[in-house]
């Protein structure tokens, strides 16, 4: 039998852990000189370090270290004084030394927190979550399973190996245990990785494309009856490789656990799977016969011990944090919430705040990237700066302001613009699309548009205003929209008395 | 012919033009085709290479080039460091055919001083034994007496010096393994400072305690090695990045005097043999007489070091080792189309490793398991900690230490093979070195009235005073060749068929 939601929050409170792997984005690996560049030839980028021959010995690369340090500052963690990297020892065909170097009980940064905010029914509601550590490892390498159905390593017919991801820095970030979620679990795991993912990539230090595995994230997740006081078995899903997979995998979880606590049936604390076809999760190894990591001291490398000056460095040289950057251009640009959000779901607040910077008006800005332009990049499945330059849409813009291009006009422009057709200087001469300003022309159109309507005119006259509407039509139809509406509409009342 | 001479001589005889790099190499590859089937102290000659290096030095002296002061002397490289396209076995089955792609940093450093490479020597498989008997390519023979052990594990190296296959060569010591072969083949080996020599492509027994170092047939010859492949290496993070002690200045010294030489109470006694003592405190006599002054120190935390250090060596070399696994190099057994990936590791494994080198595999992996980490591994740390501590305070009150560098004489090949422990004992008293990261050196003080077999004397300096033990071990060497009227190596039996 199984439950639907409703149900299950009904008797059972969940407990949140997550774990979220970041590839940092330095230019060599953690402990060689190898490049780390994405969808290089397999096994280019390699030397004795990384494939873990016989007798090469590692180097700690200081940026990687750097980037931890930074992202330990960013989540408001201690930066410990002396830390160490560890052996975490287990066979495995891509992993070159049989061990994974990695820290464990000496990690870079503890003790952090982040506040993430969710939108609910009954307003927004904040969490805050409490970072236990950030620490460094190395990736492993690739394995690519040949023949069998499975594409698993059993079965298969043969593996080929791809090194050159081994060695490449990743970082670590582990929350604490994630207490009173309540129904919002799934929304707050969804929040928290996007909070992380933003403030990742303000600090540039990693491409944080969850579709490339550049950030994967671990769900921990356990159900307590209600009021029972007792925690769970917790269950680890592993590698959930996109926001709404996690909000997915984060339900799917506690409507699989809560059935089977239903059925009388305990929890296997296990590894599981995420599978994003069906939003369910597949067993994986139990936890039960786990193997001994026989964790130690790396004995080839010397503790990191970062000197507190260049903490310090590091410390004010942080960006501005996502959130307080969000509320500061929120009140600057009198957004209301509901466009703010859209704005940042669009992932357009940078493109919208150089437009601005730019002197664009930043309404105007936001309703031509969220509106117009999103339209169009969305139907073409592009992202919107694909298409159009800010410095374009800034001088289109400007256009606007000025009184030089009616809104129809610029559409036209922004279309020239996408389809090549150079700038929008370039758009705007070849199309010939100025606006007529020109009283005089103007009036010779407003005089041909009453003489084809006397009776029309001559209610207007007699004070029935809105009467005019067809008279602005049929002037802005003779000017092919070339005029200005408010411009046209003044010298016409004023041509009729009113 | 000059290959009984020491490697200072030879380099003389180079600078005068006397004799060739390539005469001189030639000379070298000849006393090995006459001995070696007896010895067995190389498991690899690289004559090709070692003649066109040798060449190349010829023609650069003639071009009136500055060369270093080892420029085409020959050297005996032990088979655990890499060199780049000669085959590196560490001794052991799995590494069979193995040829590394790149140069290890004591390789690079002597290369560019022009030491011409001969081949790679004999060793106990992954450096793990005390008389090379553990190789896989079979046991190499004591000069001395074949039927005995050369010591262990750089019994090649050692050999091959005593043999006069090669004035120098390489070796590496995590509990002794430059030191005790030194000591029972009559020649001189130092384990410098831990980070004093890079590790760099040194294939890792235990890397906390593993360090390669210089060995030849004299202590010029030792430090003059030791000059040229010392000194701070930006791939190894474990290197100490200081000027290296000018070992060659103290070497040439020999001058003792006034300088306070502590005896370790706890290096004698129960388990020394007679004759190892009675050399040692002849050699303790010399020193006296040299105006050094004599005092002695207790390290009561030495007597947990050889526990210690069988709990952190092989804690180590079962994570170093996991790398064995015919997935990228070296044997495959069992890819057979029958096979997954996991059995193919395990069969490997399983046939590519040694007796010994099992058993210290499963020795770590028991000490680092879960639930055992504390008790064993963790108490092992401590106990490191407490041994530098005892030489901190030795070192207060003196200049150097010593002792007999091993408390026996070479045994008989075979007479200790089944016997584990017997045979741990024989590093007792240079494993504290390695523990405290600290200098050690074994230079010859004579031959046991028993068997006529030669006798170790070690020396112990702080870390990165390593010219402390070139400076006793000269000034003492000289004072026992004048006692002696010629060097030690020529009261040895002469081998059949030596040049
Ligand atoms: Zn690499």
């Amino acid at each position: 039998m199984s439950l639907n939601y409703e149900q299950v929050i009904e008797k059972y409170e969940p407990t949140l852990g997550l774990e979220v792997h970041v590839e940092l984005n330095t230019k060599s690996k953690m402990f060689c000189g190898c490049a780390t560049e994405f969808g290089a030839k397999p096994n280019t980028q390699t030397c004795p370090v990384c494939l873990g021959l016989p007798g090469a010995l590692p180097v700690v690369n200081k940026k990687a270290i750097e980037s931890t340090i930074l992202i330990g500052l960013a989540l408001n963690c201690s930066i410990a004084p002396y830390s160490r990297f560890a052996r975490k020892n287990y066979f495995y065909p891509d992993m070159p030394k049989n061990f994974q170097t990695s820290q464990y009980d000496e990690p870079i940064c503890v003790n952090g927190y982040l506040d993430v905010e969710i939108e609910t029914d009954e307003g927004n509601k904040s969490f805050k979550i409490e970072i236990e550590r950030v620490h460094m490892e190395e990736d492993t390498g690739k394995s690519l399973h040949v023949g069998g159905n499975t594409g698993r390593i059993h079965g298969a017919d043969y593996s080929l190996l791809d090194y050159n991801r081994a060695g490449i820095p990743l970082v670590e970030i582990v929350t604490k245990v994630i207490p009173n979620t309540g129904k919002y679990a799934p929304q707050v795991a969804r929040a928290y990785v996007a909070a992380l993912r933003d403030i990742l990539r303000g600090l540039q230090v990693s491409d944080v494309k969850m579709e490339q595995g550049s950030l994967r994230c671990d769900v921990n997740l356990s159900l307590s009856s209600i009021g029972s006081g007792k925690l769970g078995t917790r269950s680890e899903t592993k590698n959930v490789n996109s926001l709404r997979s996690v909000e997915r995998a984060v339900t799917g979880e506690m409507i699989r656990q809560a059935s089977k606590l239903e059925q009388g049936e305990r929890i296997i604390q296990e590894t599981r799977h995420f599978l994003e076809e069906s939003g369910q999760t597949r067993p994986g190894r139990s936890k039960e016969q786990a193997e001994d990591y026989r964790y130690f001291p790396e004995p080839d490398l010397v503790p990191v011990v970062p000197e507190s000056k260049w903490i310090e460095e590091l410390r004010k040289a942080l960006p501005e944090k996502p959130a307080d950057r969000r509320k500061r251009l929120q009140a600057a640009w009198a957004v209301p919430d509901k466009e703010m959000a859209a704005m940042v779901n669009a992932e357009l607040l940078d493109t919208v705040e150089q437009t601005v910077l730019l002197g664009a008006d930043a309404t105007k800005a936001r309703s031509w990237w969220l509106g117009e332009i999103s339209r169009i990049a969305n139907d073409r499945n592009v992202f919107p700066t694909d298409l159009i330059s800010v410095k374009d849409v800034a001088e289109i813009i400007a256009l606007i302001s000025k009184g030089e291009l009616t809104d129809k006009l610029a559409r036209q422009v922004v279309e020239g613009v996408i389809a090549g057709e150079g700038t929008p200087t370039d758009v705007i001469g070849k199309r010939g699309l100025k606006v007529v300003s020109d009283d005089s022309q103007l009036m010779k159109s407003i005089e041909a548009a009453i003489a084809a309507s006397p009776e029309t005119a001559e209610r207007v006259r007699g004070g029935n205003i809105p009467a005019a509407g067809a008279l602005i039509g049929a002037v802005m139809k003779a000017t092919g929209g070339q005029a200005d509406a408010a411009k046209v509409r003044e010298l016409l009342l004023k041509h009729l008395g009113q | 012919m000059l290959i009984r001479e020491s490697a200072s001589k030879m380099a003389e005889a180079l600078a005068n033009k006397e004799v060739s790099a390539v005469e001189l190499t030639n000379q070298h590859f000849e006393q090995i085709e006459a001995v070696d089937k007896d010895v067995h102290a190389f498991l690899y000659l690289d004559k090709e290479g070692a003649i066109s290096q040798a060449a190349d030095i010829d023609k650069r002296r003639a071009a009136g080039e500055k060369l270093s002061p080892l420029a085409g002397i020959p050297l005996a490289l032990k088979d655990v460091l890499t060199q780049k396209g000669v085959p590196t076995t560490c001794g052991s089955k799995i590494l069979a055919g193995w040829r590394p792609p790149y140069d290890a940093t004591v390789v690079t450093k002597l290369k560019s001083a022009g030491v011409v490479i001969l081949g790679k020597t004999n060793m106990d498989e992954f450096a793990m034994g005390s008389s090379t008997e553990n190789s896989a390519y079979g046991p190499t023979h004591n000069p001395w007496d074949l039927s005995r052990i050369p010591g262990g594990s750089g019994g090649g190296s050692s050999a091959a010096l005593a043999a006069f296959e090669a004035p120098l060569a390489i070796g590496t010591d995590t509990g002794g393994s430059i030191r005790q072969p030194a000591a029972v083949t009559g020649t001189v080996g130092v384990k410098p400072t831990y980070g004093g020599v890079s590790r760099y492509g040194l294939v890792a027994f235990s890397s906390s305690l593993d360090q390669a170092g210089p060995c030849a047939r004299t202590v010029l010859d030792t430090a003059l090695l030791h000059q040229v492949i010392a000194g701070f290496d930006p791939r190894d993070s474990t290197s100490i990045n200081q000027a290296v002690p000018d070992v060659v200045a103290a070497a040439k010294k020999q001058n003792v005097a006034g300088m306070k030489i502590g005896i370790v109470k706890q290096l004698s006694g129960d388990g020394y043999q007679k004759g190892v003592e009675n050399k040692f405190n002849e050699a303790i006599s010399e020193l006296v007489k040299l105006g050094a002054e004599i005092v002695e120190v207790s390290c009561p935390n030495f007597e947990y070091a050889l526990a210690a250090y069988y709990l952190i060596a092989p804690s180590e070399c079962s994570s170093n080792l996991a790398r064995f696994d015919s997935i990228r190099f070296g044997l495959r057994v069992g890819d057979d189309g029958t096979h997954g990936a996991e059995e193919v590791m395990n069969l490997t494994r399983q046939a590519g490793f040694g007796r010994e080198v099992k058993r210290r595999i499963i020795l770590g992996t028991y000490a680092l398991s879960s639930g055992y980490y504390d008790a064993y591994y963790g108490s092992a740390q401590k106990v490191r900690t407490l041994i530098k501590r005892d030489f901190e305070a030795a070192f207060e009150k003196c200049d150097v230490l010593v002792s007999p560098t091993a408390p026996t004489t070479a045994f008989k090949i075979g007479e200790k093979a089944n016997d584990p422990l017997a045979m741990y004992l024989n590093d007792i008293a240079t494993i504290p070195v390695n523990m405290a990261g600290i200098g050690g050196m074994s230079l010859p003080c004579g031959l046991a009235d028993e068997d006529n077999l030669p006798v170790g004397f070690q020396i112990m300096s702080p870390a990165m005073k390593d010219e402390r033990m070139y400076l006793v071990g000269g000034a003492l060497e000289a004072a026992l060749l004048a006692k002696w009227g010629k060097p030690i190596l020529d009261f040895a039996p002469k081998l059949v068929g030596s040049k």
